[in-house]
């Protein structure tokens, strides 16, 4: 080459570097900037927040009240955390008296899509309206869409009062 | 140079590729090309890091709309729930401190920003024939970012926003003729409410972003229609915008990015009491960007008000506007225009002058001077359980729907009296869970333990009308510290008026047998200064330190 071209060709080089070093430096940056921003709104809207304590077992009336072996919608309140909110709310649950010492509540809602079920009396079964889900009286999906059995509350039973405690996701059934 | 060997020429097919897929889209959205005009648009060479406060002030507007949704995601716009809502965005919420501090301060920075925008443009005088327009867009800008600081203000709604926001509406009411329909759009005539919040609240996020968005756009198109304006002297050719420039503006941005970030990390945003419209004892101050005009109206008095708040400063604003109308000449150094730096000189010392003025002559609060913990108080004859119960009376925002003296109506009943109408056990049975002991009330249950609740039912049972407002007005500091005292159940070992298990030594009148400094080492490592004492060490932290101190040497002598 010509010492001309070969000068030509090392500035052009250069500026080709610097070109190259310039842009690392606004890319480089604008990451930086994008993450520290997106890192900290993904945080703050998929954690859950860090939530106040709520009041675990709610004692939720006199076991004498509930017929043995015949399921019992039972209204109790429950001091629920709602964002900022703390509030005292009502609950449902349907209990079934096994034996004086062994009850089992169900949650109020179906394990398909939370509809509100009832149970009939005359075909001793637990029916949802929405999709046709039938549970047997030990919360066993019969019939229909449902995925498992009826949720659990905990319960605890202390000198013939029913204590209830928070609801437990029953396990999906094995077909 | 090279030979062509395999790999350059597979390199070959893969750019090839590239550049057709990237045609195909170009030609169908143009996004390409968009993307490359406002990218390799000619600039003047004499561009620099003198113009790239612009750029920071766009990216910082930037930032207030992703922070602000961010927090509209968590956020009730309703007086009240506002200050709720706030609170758990920065207590509970993952990461939203940061968040809120993010938009608190950015809000402070990106004023400071604006303005600096603004007086650079004006040093170098930028807005000569033809940039007058993109000037006045540019005063409109300012004062939209003004308009978000106005509203923002009232949106925590706590005793700073309330009251801030009560002085700045009476000035709008005080303007000439249009002073009652200004009152009546922001549905302030009487008093500041939950209409009144609600404007400020569709102001703040429905109006000013659209509006802002919209001159903003209108701001840079202009730039780009006249062109970045060159210095007065630059006679080489014109360079591109990349990537000299924008490397120069994305470092600017970087760095008040850094510093903004680190400012909503370590500084604490002041979030103050819930909004009470009865408290007598509230000092109001605007944020630090309005004590000037705040300091300026006190050179006004009477009938002449509205000179100070209103006349003067429209005038400014007129002014402000109209400079490319007023400075016609051709363009010159900046080191010529004296007569600008004056200007510039002039302002910056008025206005650091006044703002000065304005924070040595804000008188400190009461609550401040009874920090001072010299004069015994009533507070300061309370038992620890019962001061304690002070504080969680403050903690549950109880005075939201409780007055404890004569004040505006609530949703619940004033409790100054209550001690005479209730014992313990009503009322912690009524904390525990309300509506089974008042059915049908709004009131929701306390989340505190028995010990707290005891303390809380401690401190409303010493109330009497006489006494209320002394009690409830105990400072914060000795608050805190009898808090400390309680959970660590300093009380089976000592006795504070009164009250414990003489086991160790009484602490009232401590203040005067040890220093603050032997206390806080006996606390860190009791041994050490009480050799065979039978006191646990208490690793504080600095802020409980203090608190337990300060509480401790305020309790009377006994």
């Amino acid at each position: 080459m010509a010492p001309k071209e070969l000068a030509d060709f090392i500035t052009e080089n250069q500026t080709e570097t610097r070109r190259g070093f310039l842009s690392a430096i606004i890319y480089t940056l604008g990451a930086l900037i994008s993450l520290a921003l997106a890192a900290p709104a993904a945080l703050y809207l998929l954690i859950p927040p860090r939530s106040r304590k709520e009041s675990g077992w709610v004692d939720a009336g006199d076991l004498g009240q509930f017929q043995p072996g015949q399921p019992q919608e039972l209204t109790f309140r429950h001091i629920r955390v709602d964002g900022w909110k703390m509030r005292s709310e009502k609950a449902t649950a349907w209990v079934v008296k096994l034996s004086n010492n062994q009850v089992v509540a169900f949650s109020p809602w179906c394990t398909h899509l939370g509809c509100a079920y009832h149970w009939d009396n005359a075909k001793r079964d637990f029916e949802c309206p929405c999709h046709s889900s039938v549970f047997a009286i030990n919360g066993q999906v019969l019939s229909g869409p449902a995925p498992r059995p009826l949720d659990r509350y905990e319960v605890k039973l202390e000198r013939s009062r029913l204590w209830l405690g928070p609801v437990q996701k029953s396990e999906e059934t094995e077909s | 140079m090279a030979r062509a060997g395999p790999e350059i020429r597979g390199n070959r097919v893969v750019r090839k590729t590239r550049r057709t897929i990237l045609d195909w889209f170009d030609h169908r959205t143009g996004l390409e090309t968009a993307i490359r005009n406002f990218f390799y648009e000619e600039i003047p060479s004499s561009s620099g890091w003198h113009q790239v406060f612009g750029s920071v002030a766009l990216f910082l507007f930037l930032v207030q709309a992703f922070t602000g949704i961010l927090l509209a995601f968590n956020y009730a716009p309703t007086p009240g729930d506002a200050y709720n809502s706030l609170k758990y965005i920065i207590t509970e919420v993952t990461a939203g401190r940061l968040v809120h501090g993010l938009h608190h301060w950015g809000a402070s920075m990106m004023i400071a920003v604006v303005v600096i925008h603004m007086i650079q443009v004006f040093l170098f005088g930028a807005y000569k024939k033809p940039r007058e327009a993109t000037w006045m867009v540019g005063i409109i800008l300012l004062l939209l970012t003004l308009a978000y600081g106005l509203t923002g203000y009232l949106l925590p709604w706590d005793n700073r926003a309330y009251w801030g926001t009560v002085v700045s509406t009476q000035i709008a009411l005080n303007v000439p003729l249009l002073g009652p329909y200004l009152g009546r759009l922001a549905a302030a005539e009487n008093n500041i409410g939950v209409v009144t919040f609600a404007r400020f609240f569709g102001l703040h996020v429905m109006i000013l972003p659209p509006l802002t968005t919209l001159l903003i756009v209108w701001h840079v198109y202009l730039v780009r229609r006249h062109g970045v304006a060159p210095l007065a002297d630059d006679v080489r050719p014109p360079k591109k915008f990349y990537p000299v420039q924008v490397m120069k503006d994305v470092v600017a941005i970087f760095v008040a990015f850094a510093i903004l970030y680190v400012m909503a990390l370590v500084v604490k945003v002041p979030l103050e009491r819930l909004a009470d419209p009865t408290d007598t004892s509230y000092i109001p101050r605007p944020d630090w960007y309005f004590l000037f005009l705040f300091q300026a109206l006190k050179f006004f008095k009477g009938s002449l008000e509205p000179v100070g708040s209103i006349l003067l400063p429209t005038l400014a604003i007129l002014a402000l506007i109209l400079i490319p109308f007023v400075d016609r000449g051709t363009l010159r150094r900046v080191t010529q225009r004296t007569t600008a730096i004056g200007i510039v000189g002039l302002a910056a010392l008025g206005w650091t002058a006044l703002t000065v003025a304005a924070i040595k002559t804000t008188p400190k609060s009461p609550q401040e001077l009874a920090e001072n913990l010299a004069a015994p108080a009533a507070w300061s004859g309370l038992s620890p359980a019962e001061l304690a119960g002070v504080g969680y009376f403050r903690q549950e925002n109880c005075s939201a729907c409780h007055n404890l003296t004569d004040g505006g109506p609530k949703p619940g009943p004033n409790l100054a009296d209550i001690g005479k109408r209730k014992d313990a056990k009503w009322m912690i049975g009524h904390f525990k869970d309300p509506s089974q002991v008042v059915p049908g009330t709004s009131m929701p249950p306390i989340p505190l333990s028995d010990a707290q609740l005891n303390g809380l039912a401690a401190f409303l049972l010493k109330l009497k009308p006489e006494n209320a407002e002394a009690l409830a007005t105990a400072p914060a500091i000795a608050v805190q510290g009898a808090q400390i005292y309680q959970d660590r159940n300093c009380g089976t070992c000592h006795v504070v008026n009164g009250v414990g298990v003489k086991l160790g030594p009484a602490l009232n009148g401590l203040a005067n047998r040890r220093t603050q400094d032997w206390v806080e080492k006996h606390f860190v490592n009791p041994q050490a200064l009480s050799p065979g004492t039978i006191m646990p060490a208490f690793p504080f932290s600095s802020d409980e330190m203090k608190a337990i101190v300060s509480y401790l040497f305020s309790v009377p002598k006994g």
